[in-house]
């Protein structure tokens, strides 16, 4: 079976940053928080588990740092930049549906301390993630 | 792949109004969910939902040599066939192997079978060529729409919608009224009614359900809710190279009179002797993950394989079925991307009537 595009266009909100993997990225307070797109849960479909890093962890950028699981396929999340792991979300474990429901709000993932904050610069910005996700879109 | 090209049943423009997310399946454009499809699971077990499945095919069988015709090729007992009832029945090759699995009605000129939508073609060669030596005339009916509505209200809002006196059908029997046919039939465990009823009509009854409260539901619903009910689905539970017995569908196969001479009788009945190496058993996971088509299962008496797994929105957990040695039994492992995780060897169903029935 091969889905076709959905009917809403995914929200890509100007002010994060964006893996090619499909992370957000959003850094306040020298602190980066980390989530999944719009666009990914779209594909992912309903989220059923999620398995988050470990408190002060390190991860590394485009390492796996998660996993989360959807009623149609396991898919792991990589952290979008190097750091110490600063918090992560427990309430996914008890209402993984906020993946789908609000993946920029309630359904971020976790918090990382950066080694290299300029790191953040070398992610996509929201045009460049734009034209990845259509390019994506175009594979089916 | 894209859905352009793909066959559209008489309700496609209801489904994308309805905001129906669409995938390629058998030939066909049909909505996979319409936002959410726990939602649509959750509402089929606990209200009513409707599934859209006219890409499943229809033939009518008439002729003084039908019913020889069905006791040649179907492996459950022909007689339970009689009109106003529909039996669950295997078709099966030479070698004992399941061709398709498929619902017979019982009608008073003759029979209607519902089979599947991906082996189509494959059914239609395979009937004409076994037909041939039968008095028996096959018609294809791709005029008609299938709906499946489902759930413990089903009954009740249809009857209440349509006037049609649905709640007094006995599970498996069936009415036609005004060239629809309405039976007491399904794929998801829950009361409710399959109707296979003139395309032409099929948006009418639709819209009007919908405004009575009944919910359209997809085809991923569809997948998740039968799994939970213990139902196989061909081409991924049993196939042309396993038969029912090594499929947990032994129950279909009508041993008796021993002199019916039906299709891959005689193969079957050697296996049902020496007993099957390999059968299907029912699989929980107790690890967070989900359990995927092809993820090995390691057991006391060796290795299996799932067939179908996913995540059971009524139970919380994975659930699935696999295929593993005969004397299997109790604690397993099932390898889910590198990592053989926890899981437990279940009678099946896992779930009735939006209970969990396995201990």
């Amino acid at each position: 079976m091969s889905d076709a595009p959905s009917e809403a266009p995914p929200d890509v909100p100007d002010d994060l940053r964006y893996a090619s993997s499909h992370e957000w990225a959003r850094l306040e307070d020298g602190v980066v928080t980390v989530g999944v797109t719009d666009f990914a849960q779209q594909a992912l479909g309903d989220v059923v588990f999620v398995e988050l890093p470990e408190l002060d962890s390190q991860v590394q950028s485009g390492v796996e740092a998660g996993v989360v699981e959807s009623v149609k396929a396991a898919s792991d999340i990589y952290s979008p930049v190097s750091g110490t792991v600063v918090a992560v979300n427990e309430t996914l474990e008890d209402a993984p549906e906020s993946v789908n429901e609000d993946p920029y709000g309630d359904g971020w993932f976790f918090k990382v301390e950066p080694d290299d904050p300029e790191e953040l610069d070398e992610l996509l910005d929201a045009d460049g993630y734009t034209e990845t996700c259509e390019s994506e879109d175009g594979d089916h | 792949m894209t859905t352009q090209g793909s066959a559209r049943t008489p309700l496609y423009d209801a489904h994308v109004a309805a905001g129906a997310r669409l995938t390629h399946f058998a030939g066909y454009s049909m909505p996979l969910h319409y936002g959410s499809q726990l939602a649509e699971h959750r509402l089929v077990r606990v209200g009513a939902g409707m599934f859209d499945v006219s890409h499943m095919a229809v033939t009518d069988l008439a002729g003084d040599g039908a019913r020889d015709f069905l006791a040649r090729v179907m492996s459950n007992d022909p007689h339970k066939a009689r009109p106003g009832r529909a039996v669950y029945t295997m078709l099966l090759n030479e070698s004992g192997g399941v061709v398709d699995d498929v619902i017979v009605y019982g009608r008073d000129n003759g029979y209607r079978v519902v089979s599947n939508a991906a082996t189509r073609e494959k059914v239609r060669a395979w009937f004409d060529r076994h037909a041939a030596s039968f008095q028996v005339a096959l018609r294809e009916r791709r005029d008609l729409a299938l709906l499946a509505v489902q759930g413990p209200q089903a009954l009740e809002i249809f009857a209440a919608t349509q006037g049609v006196d649905v709640a007094a059908l006995a599970p498996f029997t069936s009415l036609e009224h005004a060239g629809s046919l309405y039976a007491r039939t399904g794929y998801t465990g829950e009361d409710g009614l399959e109707v296979i009823l003139p395309g032409e009509q099929a948006v009418q009854l639709w819209d009007r359900l919908r405004a009575s409260g009944v919910s359209p539901a997809g085809l991923a619903a569809r997948d998740t809710l039968r799994v939970e009910a213990g139902l196989m689905l061909y081409g991924q539970d049993m196939d042309d190279a396993t038969t029912p017995l090594e499929s947990a569908l032994g129950w279909t196969v009508a041993w008796d009179p021993p002199s019916r001479a039906f299709l891959g009788r005689e193969a079957l009945a050697r296996q049902r002797a020496a007993k099957a190496a390999r059968v299907l058993k029912g699989i929980v996971l107790t690890a967070k993950r989900i359990m995927r088509p092809g993820c090995v299962v390691q057991t006391g008496a060796g290795e299996g394989e799932i067939t179908s797994g996913i995540f059971s929105p009524t139970l919380g957990f994975s659930i699935g079925f696999a295929r593993i040695p005969r004397n299997a039994a109790g604690d397993c492992r099932v390898v889910i991307r590198g990592n053989p995780l926890p899981g437990r060897i279940v009678k099946l169903p896992f779930v009735r009537r939006g209970k969990q029935v396995f201990e």
